[in-house]
């Protein structure tokens, strides 16, 4: 193939793009609110490590987070659990309305959180579920078990019939080949689909806002509030930023090797 | 593969099935219901026909935020797509420098919504933001806070920074797919670099493509957490989408009969597009297994 | 569950499309439909016909509000004819 000298230019010049404003974020946590508002600089002259410790030692702050991992953690859990078995079923089998079932699921998906954002207030405050980290994790459920579906169907079908065919012949009962054989075998997948889960879940604001007031306010629903008070911190702002990326950042490392074969499948 | 059939399938299938109904069904059933009453208090309800619908329908309301929502998403489809694709064809090949741009790029994908929104303010901002700061250096008159034409280009560099990279790494994904023989035919055949994209690289990418461009339509198409942090609909309701329209109806001035007849209108235009979507990938999915 | 606020004419649409879908799958059952590729070039069995004259009627309801004073039951006329052409040529 012909090289392009362009390349390495554009990719570095689109690398710049994506990294300057994440790295004014991370800048603007380590200065201190004078330094903010006061000097221009493009390095912090007062390294400062202030802001970090207002949200590590306020628990306004940093229960946010603990919110945000229980309901996030929850969500993954069920999304997973009820969507291991049904993928297996449309990646297997054919079945009376299969195709316009999976197209259901993905309008689900595809739906604005918009929608439903009220009629889950009402839903959530009748049966008394409203503010608490469970009625946020089903909520999430609405996107993200589809997207399950969606993610573990398509490693699924890499996996050979023969496989189950045999260990069926061997005397294996559903459950037991289930969880014994073929769980190991799409780990990959599985990891694939508990990172998007915790993903889709960790980023989404609307319903999460809506459906919590005190008790299980996420991260955040506190960092909204915190802009539009009137006196704006914004170095605390900041470093509760750059403290909900790193979550993500961890993640995608660990996921890395598989990532571009989810991204292959088109199936985020 | 062959799959068989089973109707006993149905049961592995259950349990997706009553949660997805219950988060589904039934807040769509009560949406429909509210859409033809008035409420008052939120536990009185009058029958109230067509009415809702008939005056959003004649409304500017709603076909402003509709054609916003329409320009807002071309223009991001104008913009990602090209951009996409020239980072995918720049990516390099393979090794840890492949690796790196892989991580890397993928980052801004995996931050929160309403942080992407925190980082532009913050970023964009005239007095303290690196950007906002280097543009009025340059002269222009640059505020995204009080001009409308400032506000929508820091929405769409905000949009185009969040999600351009997940048409890269589609892309980039399908090149992949292509064998070296077809690069090294190319290149006895001495074909320009321009051929070689339109013959080989384009083609093999059709089907990656298409996914990419229905997946930033259909989510640029529901955005909302962005744009609200960013300018919170404004200046004025110059970047008032259909979701930050939606939920400033419902949850702002909790009118329930006109903010449930916008969902369902909403929600119908979203089922006619995924069905679109749909079709495509399945219709795309069986040529591959053919070819 | 008063937060629902169901009426009569809901609840009769509801139990309508729960029906036809309980028809469908009956249907379905006993006498199996083969798709076929049609007027739009997809290939759409019976479901996907039901499922494309209710998005399709939906459309033209909307715009009968949107766009006329007379009343809706001459949108409903369309509609049937509407869901003639898909069952008979999509």
């Amino acid at each position: 193939m012909k090289k392009l000298r362009l390349s390495p230019i554009i990719m570095v010049a689109y690398l710049l793009f994506l990294l300057v404003p994440i790295y004014w974020l991370v800048i603007m946590s380590l200065k201190p609110n004078s330094e903010i508002l006061g000097a221009f600089t493009l390095f912090p002259q007062e390294l400062t490590f202030e802001n970090y410790r207002t949200i590590l030692t306020d628990p306004s702050w940093y229960m946010g987070f603990v919110n945000s991992f229980i309901y996030v953690t929850m969500n993954t859990i069920i999304s997973l659990c009820v969507a291991l078995p049904a993928a297996y079923a449309f990646s297997r089998y054919r079945f009376m309305g299969d195709n316009h079932l999976f197209f259901w699921l993905l309008t689900n998906r595809m739906a604005p959180p918009a929608v439903f954002a009220l009629p889950f207030f009402q839903l959530y405050s009748s049966v008394n579920l409203f503010d608490t980290h469970i009625a946020v994790a089903l909520a999430h459920c609405l996107f993200n078990v589809p997207l399950a579906v969606w993610i573990l169907e398509g490693f699924m079908r890499g996996v050979p019939r023969e496989i189950d065919e045999t260990a069926f012949i061997d005397g294996y009962g559903f459950t037991r080949f289930f969880t014994r054989i073929f769980v190991p075998m799409i780990a990959p997948g599985i990891g694939v689909a508990a990172f998007f889960c915790f993903m889709f879940s960790w980023v989404e604001l609307l319903l999460s806002r809506t459906l919590t007031s005190v008790d299980a306010k996420p991260i955040t629903a506190i960092m909204t509030r915190t802009v539009s008070a009137s006196g704006l911190d914004w170095g605390v702002l900041a470093a509760a930023g750059v403290l909900t990326i790193i979550p993500g950042a961890i993640v995608i490392y660990f996921v890395r090797g598989y990532i571009a074969k989810g991204f292959a499948l088109g199936r985020v | 593969m062959e799959k068989t059939a089973n109707q006993r399938a149905w049961f592995l299938v259950l349990p997706v099935l009553l949660l997805v109904a219950f988060s589904s069904v039934i807040p769509m059933m009560t949406v429909v219901n509210y859409s033809f009453q008035d409420s008052f208090g939120g536990n009185e309800f009058f029958w109230v026909g067509l009415e809702w619908y008939r005056e959003l329908l004649r409304s500017e309301r709603l076909w402003d935020a509709l054609g916003r929502q329409l320009m807002f998403s071309s223009i991001i489809l104008l913009i990602e797509i090209p951009l996409g694709i020239l980072v995918a064809l720049c990516m390099p090949k393979k090794g840890w420098l492949a690796s790196l741009c892989l991580v890397l790029m993928a980052l801004p994908l995996l931050i929160p919504y309403n942080v992407v929104g925190t980082i532009w303010q913050v970023f964009a901002r005239s007095d303290i933001g690196l950007l906002g700061r280097f543009v009025t250096d340059l002269g222009f008159e640059y505020n995204y806070a009080q001009n409308a034409a400032d506000a929508w280009v820091t929405v769409v560099a905000m949009d185009v920074w969040h999600w351009t990279s997940l048409v890269a790494l589609l892309c980039y994904a399908g090149l992949r797919s292509i064998p070296d023989a077809y690069y090294q035919a190319a290149e006895i055949d001495q074909a320009s670099r321009w051929s070689v994209f339109r013959h080989i690289e384009l083609p093999k990418m059709r089907g990656v493509l298409i996914i990419a461009v229905l997946l930033r339509f259909m989510d640029s198409f529901m955005i909302y957490t962005e744009p609200f942090v960013l300018t919170g609909g404004g200046p004025g309701n110059a970047t008032t989408f259909l979701s930050i329209d939606l939920v400033k109806m419902a949850l702002g001035q909790f009118d329930l009969g006109p903010a449930a007849a916008f969902s369902l209108m909403y929600f119908l235009v979203i089922l006619l597009i995924s069905y679109v979507f749909y079709t495509v990938m399945i219709a795309s999915d069986k040529e591959e297994a053919q070819s | 569950m008063d937060w629902i606020a169901w009426t009569l004419p809901t609840a009769l649409f509801f139990a309508s499309i729960a029906s036809a879908l309980a028809v469908m799958s009956l249907l379905a059952i006993k006498r199996p439909s083969t798709p076929r590729v049609g007027a739009l070039g997809i290939e759409t069995a019976r479901g996907d016909r039901l499922f494309l004259t209710l998005l399709g009627s939906a459309f033209i309801n909307l715009a009968w509000i949107g766009f006329t004073d007379l009343p809706q039951y001459f949108a409903l006329g369309i509609c049937a004819v509407f869901a003639f052409c898909v069952f008979r040529w999509v």
